[in-house]
């Protein structure tokens, strides 16, 4: 038997503590989790950087039980509209607010297509017991790596996205979830989205810190894709410098379903996502992106996993970094293909662009490919900006700092090019620029309806 | 308008301009020729302000202020342009973006008003009329996947547009196609001023046919061995540097 640290410990006397507090509003069925959970958090504890996966991001000093934790009432308590009263333009998304790991009650409410369901993950797993019994924690897995463990047992609220077969969600579903409040806090959100067959739905979460703050953040989402499905997924970062972020996206595709899933680090203190993608289904399509522009001390990690388990899928991956000061930044690119995976494309890159010497990138693909028909490409590339470029820029009147930028929002900008929605495309490209003319506020907005700063919720 | 006396540069601590004097007034052509390697470019990167070279002598006189003191984009601002040898490939970067904001850039630091988008757009289709440049190279990136010769078209189009008051033109003509040649050589031709001034860096008398200098310089080893009208390209189209070269020895 392994030894978990002693703040594992911790964190498991912390859960027996408080676990009818965390069970009294929970699905029984969620409940049921928690045990098998706790057995693996025994087991596997808060990653170190021993652990293979978790080489480059050490999660062991950042996730103890002292900070406050938010499934008792110790989020933010007051009523959507004195935090967001969001005009016209919003009739352009179905926006719903989570603070601290929370769903807020009373958020817009664009009509949804009938059946369509989207809420509080704690409310509607009780209703739906059917799509939790076939889903939950079927699609993360919850045995082999802690932080999943660790959010299954703490797991109480999140969002819950369900598109009953046929529906199609024209207007992106945007999900802000918002970290506010004085304490120090961690925060085990868990989602759960699931587009049944022929349905389609574009889904944003927008991350944002509204205090100063330390908040430590272990998300969970899985995500069902059936059978010609259709899921745009996009994730906009925008996090203090005292955020650390565990993501992790687990996503089920069924077959000839199409998932495009975005990941914009736009600002955060440590971000590890970790991205995993089962192609269960043949002819699934599979185009996952991510961009992150880091500085200072900020440290970002993208691990992805496309499992080929059948014949004829195609994944494409592009993560791309402009990483400045003595940011740290990681990409792990693991791609098996099962052996009778024939006709599988999978195409994966990783490009860096490193504007000091101090910042630093590992970047590494791993490939397991067991079917013997298969096109794989990988590449990675870690560079400088091209003094030519910037000469001949300068040449022609352009300062400096303004080349500069031209040159970085160059290389950013086949990440960006990526997005499907024209307006989401636009706001992007807007706080892309933002953020390399060092402009990036913490309180602006990627919501498509751009509010959030403008209201009530303040930002300090 | 620009005064170069006595310049030296060197890279990687190896000398390659040895002494340069050269004087060009406003209104003036002035060609500049000689054997590969002689320093032709290394001078125009120098007078533009390439960082990779290092002026250790010598001084520059640009419409009365010291050139060598202003940075690269300065002197763009200034009124100095530089048609690249090879220029640059910039993906990413589209040509009416970086237009865009070299002119505004080059607008602001004279105190002007940024041009609006509708009378950016009606510049932009003038000057490519100018020099007959295909629409769609402009909805590209800068230089990306451009041919040899539209990469030099595209040189002589940024210059129409920023209207320099001395442009340089490293050797333009090279790779240009008979007509693109005369294109571009009427382009500068259209250009030409009583108070804008040209440097030709050329290995051909096929230019000067269309551009006629005032003067032709030869550069050799870092000097200008040879100063002369018009008559001494014509001169050295017929009998090479090889006389050239032995004279200097001498
Ligand atoms: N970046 C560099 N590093 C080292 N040497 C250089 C560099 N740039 C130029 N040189 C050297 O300086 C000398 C002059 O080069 P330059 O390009 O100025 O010649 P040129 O007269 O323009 O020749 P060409 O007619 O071939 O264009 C050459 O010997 C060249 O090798
Ligand atoms: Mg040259």
């Amino acid at each position: 038997m392994v030894k978990i640290a002693e703040q594992d410990t911790s964190l498991l006397n912390l859960f027996n503590e408080s676990r009818s507090l965390i069970e009294k509003d929970s699905s029984p069925l969620v409940n049921q989790w928690r045990t098998k959970a706790e057995e693996a958090f025994k087991q596997l504890g808060i990653p170190s950087n021993k652990v293979e996966a978790y080489k480059y991001t050490n999660l062991q000093p950042w996730f103890k039980a002292q900070y406050a934790y938010s499934f008792s009432e110790n989020g933010y308590q007051g009523k959507i509209d004195e935090i967001f009263k969001c005009d016209v333009e919003s009739m352009e998304s179905h926006t719903v607010f989570m603070v601290n790991g929370k769903f807020i009650p009373g958020s817009n409410g664009n009509v949804l297509p009938q059946g369509v369901v989207i809420g509080s993950f704690s409310e509607l797993a009780k209703k739906h017991s059917l799509i939790i019994e076939k889903y939950y924690s079927k699609i993360a897995p919850v045995t082999e790596d802690g932080m999943v463990a660790l959010n299954t047992m703490f797991a109480n609220d999140g969002i819950f996205i369900h598109v009953p077969a046929g529906k199609v969600v024209e207007k992106p579903i945007q999900i802000v979830n918002i970290l506010t409040g004085e304490k120090d806090l961690m925060v085990n959100q868990r989602n759960l989205i699931v587009i049944e067959e022929n349905a389609q739905a574009r889904v944003l979460f927008c991350d944002h810190t509204l205090t100063q703050s330390r908040f430590v953040i272990n998300s969970v989402t899985e995500a069902q894709i059936d059978a010609t499905a259709n899921l745009d997924f996009y994730n906009i970062q925008n996090q203090h410098n005292g955020t650390i972020q565990v993501g992790g996206y687990y996503f089920n595709q069924e077959k000839q379903s199409v998932l495009n899933a975005n990941y914009f680090t736009l600002h955060t203190g440590i971000a590890r996502n970790n991205i995993f993608a089962r192609l269960g289904g043949e002819h699934a399509e599979n185009h996952i992106s991510g961009l992150y522009l880091i500085d200072k001390n900020q440290h970002v990690d993208n691990f992805s996993y496309i499992n080929h388990a059948v014949p004829d899928c195609e994944s494409n991956e592009l993560f791309k970094g402009v990483m400045d000061d003595a940011s740290t930044g990681a990409f792990t690119g693991r791609i098996l293909v099962a052996k009778d995976a024939q006709r599988t494309n999978a195409y994966q890159s990783n490009n860096n662009l490193l504007l000091t010497e101090n910042a630093k990138m590992n970047t590494r693909p791993q490939l397991e490919i067991y079917a013997d028909d298969v096109k794989c490409s990988h590449g990675a590339t870690v560079g400088q900006l091209d003094d030519n470029a910037l000469f001949y820029l300068r040449a022609r009147g352009i300062s400096k700092e303004e080349a500069n930028i031209l040159l970085r929002f160059a290389f950013a900008y086949e990440v960006i090019e990526k997005i499907q929605m024209p307006e989401l495309k636009e706001q992007i490209r807007e706080l892309v620029e933002k953020r390399f003319r060092g402009e990036l506020d913490k309180c602006d907005s990627c919501v498509v309806c751009g509010q959030v700063d403008k209201n009530a919720m303040r930002c300090v | 308008m620009l005064k170069i006396k006595d310049l030296h540069a060197k890279i990687d601590g190896k000398e390659i301009l040895r002494g340069i004097n050269l004087e060009v007034k406003a209104g003036e052509i002035h060609a500049i020729m000689g054997p590969n390697g002689s320093g032709k470019s290394t001078l125009a990167a120098v007078l533009t302000g390439n960082e990779a070279f290092e002026v250790n002598e010598g001084e520059v006189e640009f419409n009365g202020e010291d050139l060598l003191d202003m940075a690269p984009e300065d002197r763009a601002r200034e009124g100095l342009f530089l048609s690249f040898q090879y220029p640059v490939e910039i993906p990413g970067v589209s040509m009416t973006n970086f237009m865009r904001t070299a002119l505004n850039e080059q607008k602001k630091h004279k105190g002007e008003e940024p041009l609006s988008a509708s009378d950016f757009l009606k510049l932009m289709r003038d000057r490519k009329k100018l020099v007959d440049i295909d629409s769609d190279l402009t909805n590209r990136s800068v230089n990306e996947g451009f041919s040899g010769g539209e990469k030099k078209k595209n040189e002589i189009f940024q210059m129409a547009m920023l209207d320099p008051k001395l442009a340089i033109l490293d050797e333009t003509d090279s790779g240009l196609d008979i007509d693109a040649l005369r294109i571009v050589a009427n382009g500068v031709n259209k250009l030409k001023r009583s108070d804008n001034a040209t440097i030709l860096i050329t290995h051909y008398q096929r230019l000067l046919d269309y551009i006629e200098p005032d003067y032709v310089h030869v550069l050799y080893k870092g000097r200008i061995v040879k100063s002369a009208g018009k008559e001494l390209a014509r001169e050295l189209e017929e009998k090479g540097y090889d006389w050239i070269k032995k004279e200097f020895e001498e």
